[in-house]
């Protein structure tokens, strides 16, 4: 199981960095959506990989998993959720003034006034 | 438990949505009410400097929750100075904002604004390395909208690249407190600091990954070379109010460095010993080179002022990048002068902007007001370029003085003066074509772009009178930052008012 997570947050994290570093807003979105999926598994694996283990106190059980990484990784979605719909509001503004979406503010466009 | 040490986040928060919610009709309510909060802010950070001054550091558990298992605010003397440094600084943005207007040509400024006072004022007090994760959101949120605040497709694209640039930054900096918690099972800044100086050897190289992996985060936030790129286009085409306050956001980059790698990873823990010094000293180096070279060969004001930023981070990272607390007083000096004179910097450019109708270096019809925001203009660019007799050339005078006694000596001193120097032709140059470059150019003798009005020049002035003041008061403040940096260095303090005696 380590393996197939390790593994799964490694394609993600590739896929993220190759998507952002494109030259157009859509992919570089899609890219910083991987990230975050990738960053929200691996925040998870942090507290060890435990199957059916409670991360509550229990009577009777001795096996327990890490809680504190699940709360960390449920603020990280929320945060990344609601970053992902600003980030997409800004590009469709920005493909919607100037025209076309591509990312890079060129030498011409910061010269004109 | 003294409860003022929560005011600073709880009441721009209150303030922020009550703003958005009750007053987004009504101009005149909203800044009445923004003004308010901000002033309230201001005499809050008052009273906690002179709380913090007494040498105490004092906590505030949320929730009751005791340290390391809840959230921990921590009030020591670095922190509260930020948010004096903070607060005033927004008091003056916001008078500029509120005078000239800005705050008309959109929506919703006075509630992002208070937002982004909020998220600032937590990463300054939060003792929690997750929490901090969250307050870098709240005050990155807010800035992306100030950011983008006024519209315009130029700015919307510049916008866009800072949100990616910041998000990619955020992913980063959860990787890092992952592996952090990884390690040591823990998030709180003092117990991570005890558990961090206990560690057995064989699990120093994911630690050192951590550590290397914040320094990178936060070095984004201060704009560091590599990762410096994203600043001058940013600052470049946000609102000038906006720019000014920026002059924050990358102190506090700054900050959680200062923060991280003395208490956390200070130069006394084995597992990372002088790995950040080693990385940061020239990085901060290449980019005080960068910020100089950028003011030099800049085309137009607004871009000069930003590089004039880079510049100056450079050269506070110089000073963080010593790690001894002569330099660290020098940084904490330059943090304080730097952070006014650039919000000073892009306030002038804006006045320019609007009296002369663009900010392009090259010869124009003289302006409305001409000799009055000339004076501004060159008082405010000795002192970003740190020339006597303003607090600049004294910070200055304290990096140079602390990196004597390092080996490094000849390098440094010989980038800071290079660098100076191009400041110095850099910004004369760019005075001169602005303001003395006048009559070369045919037709109308006096440009009809527009008259700022008297009250925002006055709002400028402020400001300026706050660095003269900061020249004047220079002994007493420097005392005080001598106090933080011995406080710094010295964890254990920090440790046992967070975790209690051991």
């Amino acid at each position: 199981m380590e393996f197939l997570v390790a593994s799964a947050i490694g394609v993600l994290t590739t896929a993220g960095v190759y998507l952002i570093l494109r030259l157009r807003a859509f992919p570089v979105i899609l890219g910083t959506a991987m990230l975050s999926y990738a960053v929200n598994v691996f925040l998870f694996s942090t507290g060890r990989l435990a199957v059916n283990a409670p991360p509550i106190l229990e009577h009777g059980v001795n096996n327990y998993t890490d809680p504190l990484p699940q709360a960390l990784v449920l603020t990280a979605i929320v945060i990344s959720f609601a970053m992902t719909a600003v980030v997409v509001m800004i590009a469709l503004g920005a493909f919607l003034e100037t025209g076309d979406d591509k990312i890079d503010i060129s030498d011409d466009s910061e010269d004109d006034t | 438990m003294n409860h003022w040490i929560i005011a600073p986040v709880l009441l721009p928060a209150v303030l922020a949505p009550l703003i958005a919610a009750a007053m987004r009709h009504d101009v005149t309510l909203a800044r009445v009410f923004s003004m308010a909060g901000t002033v309230a802010l201001v005499a809050i950070s008052l009273g906690l400097v002179g709380v913090a001054s007494s040498g105490e550091i004092t906590i505030y558990e949320l929730g009751n929750w005791s340290s390391p298992f809840g959230i921990v605010l921590v009030l020591d003397r670095l922190s509260a100075m930020m948010l004096l440094i903070t607060s005033s600084l927004a008091l003056m943005v916001l008078f500029y904002t509120i005078t000239s207007g800005w705050d008309k040509r959109g929506r919703h400024f006075h509630a992002l604004f208070q937002f982004q006072l909020m998220g600032i004022s937590g990463a300054f007090l939060t003792g929690d390395a997750f929490n901090l994760f969250v307050f870098f959101e709240v005050l990155l949120i807010a800035s992306y909208g100030l950011m983008i605040f006024g519209g315009g497709g130029m700015r919307l694209r510049a916008g866009l690249q800072y949100v990616v640039m910041n998000l990619a930054g955020s992913t980063l900096f959860l990787i890092a407190l992952g592996t952090l918690y990884a390690v040591t099972g823990t998030l709180n800044i003092a117990d991570l600091a005890v558990k961090v100086r206990e560690l057995p050897m064989e699990d120093v190289a994911l630690l050192r990954v951590a550590a290397m992996l914040l320094m990178i985060v936060f070095a984004v936030k201060a704009a560091l070379f590599p990762v410096q790129f994203w600043l001058p286009g940013t600052y470049a085409n946000a609102p000038a109010p906006v720019a000014a306050m920026f002059s924050i956001m990358t102190k506090v980059g700054a900050y959680a460095i200062l923060r991280f790698f003395t208490i956390l990873f200070g130069p006394d823990v084995a597992a990372t010993n002088s790995m950040a010094a080693d990385w940061l000293l020239p990085a901060a180096l290449i980019t005080l080179a960068i910020g100089a070279i950028g003011v030099f060969g800049a085309k137009r004001l607004f871009p000069m002022a930003a590089f004039a930023v880079l510049a100056s981070m450079g050269m506070v990272m110089v000073a963080i990048a010593l790690f001894t607390p002569e330099a660290t007083t020098a940084a904490l000096f330059y943090i304080v002068h730097s952070t006014f004179a650039a919000a000073a910097l892009f306030l002038i450019a804006d006045l320019v902007l609007t009296n002369r109708g663009h900010d392009h270096l090259k010869p124009a019809p003289m302006m409305m007001q001409h000799g009055l925001l000339a004076a501004m203009f060159f008082t405010i660019a000795i002192a970003i370029a740190g020339m006597p007799p303003l607090a600049g050339f004294l910070g200055k005078l304290l990096v140079l003085n602390a990196a004597q006694s390092t080996p490094y000596m000849a390098v440094i001193w010989t980038v800071v003066l290079v660098a100076s120097l191009l400041m110095v032709v850099g910004f004369a140059r760019a005075g001169s074509m602005i303001f003395w470059k006048t009559k070369t150019v045919e037709g109308d003798d006096i440009s009809t772009a527009g008259t700022a009005s008297i009250m925002s020049i006055g709002a400028v002035m402020v400001p300026i009178a706050g660095l003269v003041l900061l020249s004047v008061f220079a002994g007493p403040l420097s005392e005080y930052m001598q106090a933080t940096a011995a406080q710094l260095f010295d964890p254990d303090g920090y440790i046992n008012a967070v975790l209690g005696p051991k």
